[in-house]
């Protein structure tokens, strides 16, 4: 474990908790001291998760957490589900596939259901954008968003920048290259915000129709060749591209794509030469990047990244259900 | 019927820029005479009152009586965007009558079947049956042919055209414009050229054609820039605002408040005051208030998902008087633009103040202040983005030809 962010106590604000809020919505509403706080305390799960077959810690025993999941997902859901478990918590997963909302349900009744069921915690995924926060303010448990439409995924953000704190020390004054559909990507608009909070340079790589309106308002610089942001990079972060929108709509073909925004062993060549891969999941291999760099041993994050998601979502779930286990000096 | 005699209150006459003492004398529902009563007519005191024409409030989606009342509104344009359409002569001859005697409810005419944008509609047997004007309703006609062809039958029709104005390739699924605000939200989002693209098609099929093509709601700099060469040029366009787009930017939908999606969504801070200067010098034509209430069925929902529209009949005449406190406009013009305005292009016999025209008047006290309160508006639905504004302007009274119109 290398830190070299100084966590003293002067680093958060004095006379309450360390993190104001009820849900967990998005990294935009967010403070660097919050963000940080929460990075530390994911620390402690990392630590825990590596310590052998019994790695359980129950300070959310006896609390429900419900995962309702509006849309599909394999590696959040389940980490979210192992999150909850290694903290004791019973956890119980809804799928949209199998509920009410096919039967023509609204979101806000299917809340009320859900909230009335006396959850503890609601981990929510969700097609639209904002339609978490719509739900969070229906609800009296925490919330977490655990992504909506194209706006945010916080927990992936989290999650990203605890693995380049620990693989590169920190993150501030690295170089962070997000290349791919920006323009539809919650990971992507996350992580720019939690990069720039931390004190990263964030280049954003896009082929044009998929580049967001001023996005450079929020502190990215914007490139559309993919070469060019390469050049000094401390960390190369891929985003998916989803198959719908590779039939001529925003790019021409998949092939084409490749040749321009794919990430092969050339193009990380002209990163710094120990520059991070870095990868939300599901990979499209060959898509957007090339199999030996998705698994070079040495550079890929990928599956660490996997791994810090546990611990992140362990953090959040624990931060935020501390008010209602009465933890001292958590009113 | 009855005489009615208004003393003590200021008129507003044509082309003035502001009301003058003035009693007015009602006989048969219509404006018989200024000054002084012969006989003995009821009798209404206007002391401190401003004497305004009635709101004509052009394109609204729903016949709201308790809101248009509330709001000054004495004849409501109704967009054939209703279930079913407004596309045949029955509907048509249905929605005309509904309103009256208090409410005169002029219906548009759907300009396509179904308002599909596919084959045009009965437009000549719905103008027998009452309705004063054809509207592509809620979307642009991508059919260039079917467009020429419409303002082609319509100009022989002598009825003007009122077109929604958005190129539906460029918007796409959009649900705002290009912005900060909608990248930081994630919200699909189209540029502004989406609506001044379909305004420049339209003028030029306008010229084309010679139909009056009225503009429903012309919301960027570049298009008012266009619509500003066009009556240069002579053309027989005209074109409209709402309050939405004249006191809001984008950063309105923050936070996914849907009451402020809107269509077209709403723009910049740089367009929102491209309006501004568009009502100063002229180039709009009309106010309206897009009436468009919505439950929390359709607006209770994710952004995307939620339907756009306000609910905007109750805070029309406030928020515009406000154009008139900021000295924007005098408050002459301001009636111009919400009642003379809609009267000449709809072609009625109402809008303004002048002896043989229906007595079709509000009396209204322009610095009562109250609160916009969404959840206790008089309309159907409270949908209103400006929910907790202060605003000042009420209307004490209302007279629908020559009766008084209880509250």
């Amino acid at each position: 474990m290398t830190w070299t962010q100084n966590f003293t106590a002067d680093a958060f604000p004095a006379g309450s908790d360390a993190f104001q809020h009820k849900h967990l919505l998005g990294i935009s509403g967010l403070q660097k001291w919050e963000i940080l706080y929460i990075l530390k305390e994911a620390e402690h799960w990392v630590a825990l998760n590596r310590s052998g077959p019994a790695k359980h810690d129950d300070r959310l025993s006896g609390m429900t957490i419900i995962n309702a999941f509006f849309e599909n997902s394999t590696r959040t859901l389940l980490s979210f589900e192992i999150a909850g478990k290694r903290l004791g918590a019973d956890v119980v997963n809804m799928h949209a596939a199998q509920s009410s909302v096919k039967k023509g349900e609204t979101l806000i009744d299917t809340a009320m259901t859900l909230n009335a069921m006396r959850a503890d915690a609601i981990v929510i995924r969700h097609a639209s954008s904002g339609a978490v926060q719509l739900i969070s303010s229906k609800v009296d448990c925490p919330v977490l968003n655990a992504g909506d439409g194209s706006h945010e995924h916080p927990t992936q953000a989290l999650l990203d920048a605890l693995t380049i704190m620990r693989r590169r020390g920190s993150v501030e004054g690295q170089t962070v290259v997000i290349c791919g559909d920006v323009l539809h990507s919650r990971v992507a608009r996350s992580n720019l915000f939690c990069l720039k909070s931390l004190g990263a340079e964030v280049r954003v790589v896009a082929p044009p129709a998929l580049m967001p309106h001023a996005i450079e308002a929020f502190g990215a610089k914007a490139f559309s060749n993919f070469d060019e942001a390469l050049s000094g990079a401390d960390v190369v972060m891929m985003l998916r591209l989803q198959n719908e929108r590779m039939q001529g709509d925003f790019i021409p073909s998949p092939r084409e794509y490749y040749h321009l925004y794919g990430l092969d062993e050339r193009r990380l060549s002209l990163a710094k030469t120990d520059a991070l891969v870095m990868h939300p999941g599901p990979m499209n291999r060959g898509v957007e990047i090339a199999s030996n760099v998705a698994d070079h041993i040495e550079r890929s994050a990928i599956t660490e990244q996997v791994e810090m998601g546990v611990a992140v979502r362990m953090a959040c779930l624990d931060i935020l259900t501390r008010k209602a286990r009465a933890v001292e000096g958590w009113a | 019927m009855t005489a009615i005699s208004i003393l003590n209150g200021h008129a507003l006459l044509p082309g003035t820029d502001k009301a003058e003492a003035m009693p007015l004398q009602i006989q048969d529902g219509k404006i018989a005479s200024f000054g002084d009563s012969t006989g003995k007519p009821v009798q209404l005191d206007a002391t401190n009152l401003l004497i305004a024409p009635g709101i004509i409030d052009f394109g609204v989606f729903k016949t709201d009586k308790p809101a248009f009342r509330f709001g000054g509104i004495t004849r409501a344009a109704l967009m054939p965007d209703q279930s079913p359409v407004h596309d045949d002569p029955a509907t048509v001859r249905y929605a005309a009558l509904k309103g009256k005697p208090d409410l005169w409810v002029h219906p548009l005419a759907a300009a396509t079947q179904g308002l599909a944008g596919l084959q045009m509609a009965e437009i000549a047997l719905m103008k027998e049956a009452g309705a004063v004007g054809v509207a592509t309703g809620r979307k642009w006609i991508g059919d260039s042919g079917i467009m020429l062809r419409i303002m082609r039958y319509c100009a022989a029709l002598d009825l003007p055209v009122i077109v929604h104005s958005e190129d539906a390739a460029l918007a796409g699924n959009a649900v705002a414009t290009e912005s900060e605000t909608a990248t930081l939200l994630g919200l699909s989002s189209a540029s502004p050229i989406t609506e001044t693209l379909a305004i420049a098609r339209d003028l030029m099929l306008a010229e084309e054609s010679g139909a009056h093509v009225h503009f429903r709601q012309v919301t960027t700099a570049r298009s008012l820039d266009l619509i500003r060469e066009g009556k240069a040029r002579g053309l027989k366009i005209s074109c409209g605002i709402t309050p939405g787009h004249l006191f809001l930017s984008n950063n309105a939908i923050f936070d996914f408040r849907t009451f402020a999606r809107l269509s077209p969504p709403l723009r910049d801070e740089s367009d929102r005051l491209a309006c501004i200067a568009a009502i100063a010098d002229g180039t709009i034509d009309v106010i309206a208030s897009g009436h468009d209430p919505r439950g929390p069925e359709d607006k209770r929902l994710p952004f995307s998902e939620a339907a756009p529209g306000m609910a905007g009949a109750e805070t029309l005449l406030a928020l515009t008087l406000n154009l008139v406190r900021d000295e924007i406009i005098t408050t002459g013009r301001l009636f111009e633009l919400l009642a003379t305005n809609p009267a000449r292009i709809l072609g009625l016999n109402s809008g303004q103040i002048s002896i043989g025209y229906e007595a079709d008047l509000i009396l209204i006290d322009p610095y009562a202040p109250w609160q916009v309160d969404s959840n206790r508006m008089t309309a159907l639905a409270g949908n209103t983005p400006f929910d907790k504004l202060p605003v000042q302007g009420r209307v004490r009274h209302m007279l629908k030809g020559g009766k008084i119109i209880a509250a």
